[in-house]
């Protein structure tokens, strides 16, 4: 990207239509919006991967690590679209960032999984418009249908009260600390450094979530009923979160990637120390089936209705506007 | 328009760029460090990228000009301003086609923040990073709230509480002083 093709805009429209002379004083944007120095985001943003060695390693195929990427790369885009749908709607200032900043974390992650994803498999991204400049990893995050998502049904779980958040970001974090924690040893180099800093940031997001269980827990009657309640009606998620993929189970003998059966132990024995300090149970609920006579699940591409909504509302700006520049 | 700097010390050469007339290897890297040097964090402009420990290496390889940077948090949103910035002060250093590379590994550590970076977040009202964790073996949980060694920035007290774990940006947390009562950002060890 060179300062030839950033975009220079000194006309905007109000929500009439109208457009609109901007001086440099009447908005506190305005730099953002004259100043090609400042611009920094839209389709002009940078290749997550600028400058990553991403060749696939010896005794994997280039294929099942695609599929391996999209499928981590879709829980942490999904959910955090999800925790996204959070910000102005938090109890307080100081959650409401929080919030904001762990999507964001997990935001970041999506875009380096997706984009190794399509490194490796170039057959995964969706076709465009020739010229279209959307990037590899905006084409899998916006131009993909439900069916083509990998994610963990426990990603896209609608939203319910704070509780829930709280209660939801705990079951995520804590099963993907395990898994990343082992992902550290991946023999790709590009997977192992994606995990070495999610283990970082997510090591935040768990205490983040487990301190406010045990605060609700802790707190009234109606703080705790709230967070059993949302337990109980995440719990059959759980399971899906340990079930082992073919592509899983094929990355994990190539030494690329982890199967998510052999963390299930760890997690669970981290939650019940959660749940030991809270002083509640663990919700005894069974696992939410598949569908169809093969019992698809989240890694097979079928999901709750509760993901179509999601990706209408997360794509359809980018869908209208395929060639668009931001 | 290409760079066309010169790999051995000996040589010189008419920069295409600008009135210097010779420009050997050494003071080649020596310039294009120093105009990477002066680029600072677009988030904490009291920060130099170097200072901040982003700013890993400039070299420079057939020619032209790379820098390599890596990123503070996977999310952070300040990537391409800093490869922006990194270009634009390098083209005014006469380096037209400096590259920025991303380096994810090893990834970034409040540690690599410099003594210097650490006094200059300190002068601007924010306290400085102490030493990062060091995990070797599982993550632990942490049920009680981080305790640092922290230090309000305006009075001095040790007498804080911890607002949030996270703030305003990805690698801050927040404090109040409960002397004082003013609020202020820490870095967080990572």
């Amino acid at each position: 990207m060179t300062a030839n093709n950033e975009p220079t805009i000194h006309v905007e429209h109000d929500e009439a239509g109208t457009n609109v002379e901007h001086d440099t004083h009447d908005n506190a944007y305005s730099g953002l919006l004259v100043n090609d120095a400042n611009w920094a985001f839209g389709t002009d943003f940078e290749d997550p991967l600028a400058g990553v060695d991403t060749t696939v390693p010896d005794g994997v195929d280039a294929k099942d690590l695609g599929a391996y990427c999209l499928m981590l790369g879709d829980d942490a885009l999904v959910f955090s679209q999800r925790i996204s749908e959070w910000c102005s709607n938090a109890p307080d200032l100081e959650e409401d960032i929080a919030l904001a900043n762990i999507a964001l974390d997990l935001l970041g992650q999506a875009r380096l999984l997706l984009a190794r994803a399509a490194a490796a498999d170039p057959e995964l991204v969706p076709e465009l418009p020739a010229g279209s400049p959307v990037p590899d990893e905006d084409r899998l995050a916006f131009f993909r249908n439900d069916l083509g998502f990998r994610n963990v049904r426990l990603a896209e779980v609608p939203n319910g009260d704070f509780a829930e958040a709280v209660a939801k970001i705990l079951i995520y974090s804590t099963w993907r600390l395990s898994i990343f924690e082992r992902l550290v040893d991946s023999r790709d180099t590009v997977l192992a450094a994606i995990a070495a800093k999610g283990v970082k940031e997510m090591s935040y997001h768990r205490d983040f979530a487990g301190r406010w269980v045990v605060t609700l827990a802790r707190g009234t009657e109606e703080s705790k009923s709230r967070l059993v309640a949302a337990l109980d009606g995440l719990w059959p998620l759980w399971t899906e979160l340990f079930e082992t993929h073919s592509v899983e189970a094929s990355v994990a003998e190539a030494g690329i990637g982890v199967d998510p059966a052999t963390v299930a132990d760890e997690a669970s024995v981290i939650l019940d120390q959660v749940f030991a300090a809270a002083g509640i149970d663990r919700p005894e609920r069974g696992g939410l089936a598949g569908v169809g006579v093969h019992g698809g699940k989240g890694r097979d591409g079928l999901h709750t209705e509760a993901l179509s909504k999601l990706l209408a509302e997360m794509q359809v700006v980018a869908r209208e506007h395929p060639e668009g520049q931001w | 328009m290409t760079a066309m700097l010169e790999t051995s010390p000996t040589d010189t050469r008419t920069a295409d760029m600008d009135t210097r007339t010779t420009d050997t290897a050494a003071e080649a890297i020596d310039r294009a460090w120093a105009a990477a040097e002066r680029v600072t964090d677009p988030e904490m402009p009291m920060l130099t990228l170097l200072d901040l420990g982003v700013l890993r290496d400039v070299t420079i390889e057939d020619g032209h000009v790379v820098t390599i940077i890596t990123p503070t948090y996977s999310g952070c949103p300040a990537m391409a301003t800093m490869r922006d910035d990194l270009q634009r002060e390098l083209l005014l250093a006469g380096f037209p086609d400096a590259e920025v590379r991303v380096s994810l590994t090893p990834a970034w550590t409040s540690d690599w923040i410099t003594e210097r970076g650490k006094k200059a977040l300190k002068d601007a009202g924010i306290s400085p990073p102490g030493a990062a964790p060091r995990n070797s073996g599982p993550v632990a949980l942490t049920l009680m709230p981080t305790r640092r060694a922290v230090t309000c920035v305006l009075c001095g007290s040790d007498d804080v509480r911890l607002s949030s774990e996270f703030g305003a940006t990805a690698c801050k947390a927040m404090y109040q002083c409960n002397v004082c009562l003013e609020p202020f950002d820490h870095v967080k060890e990572i």
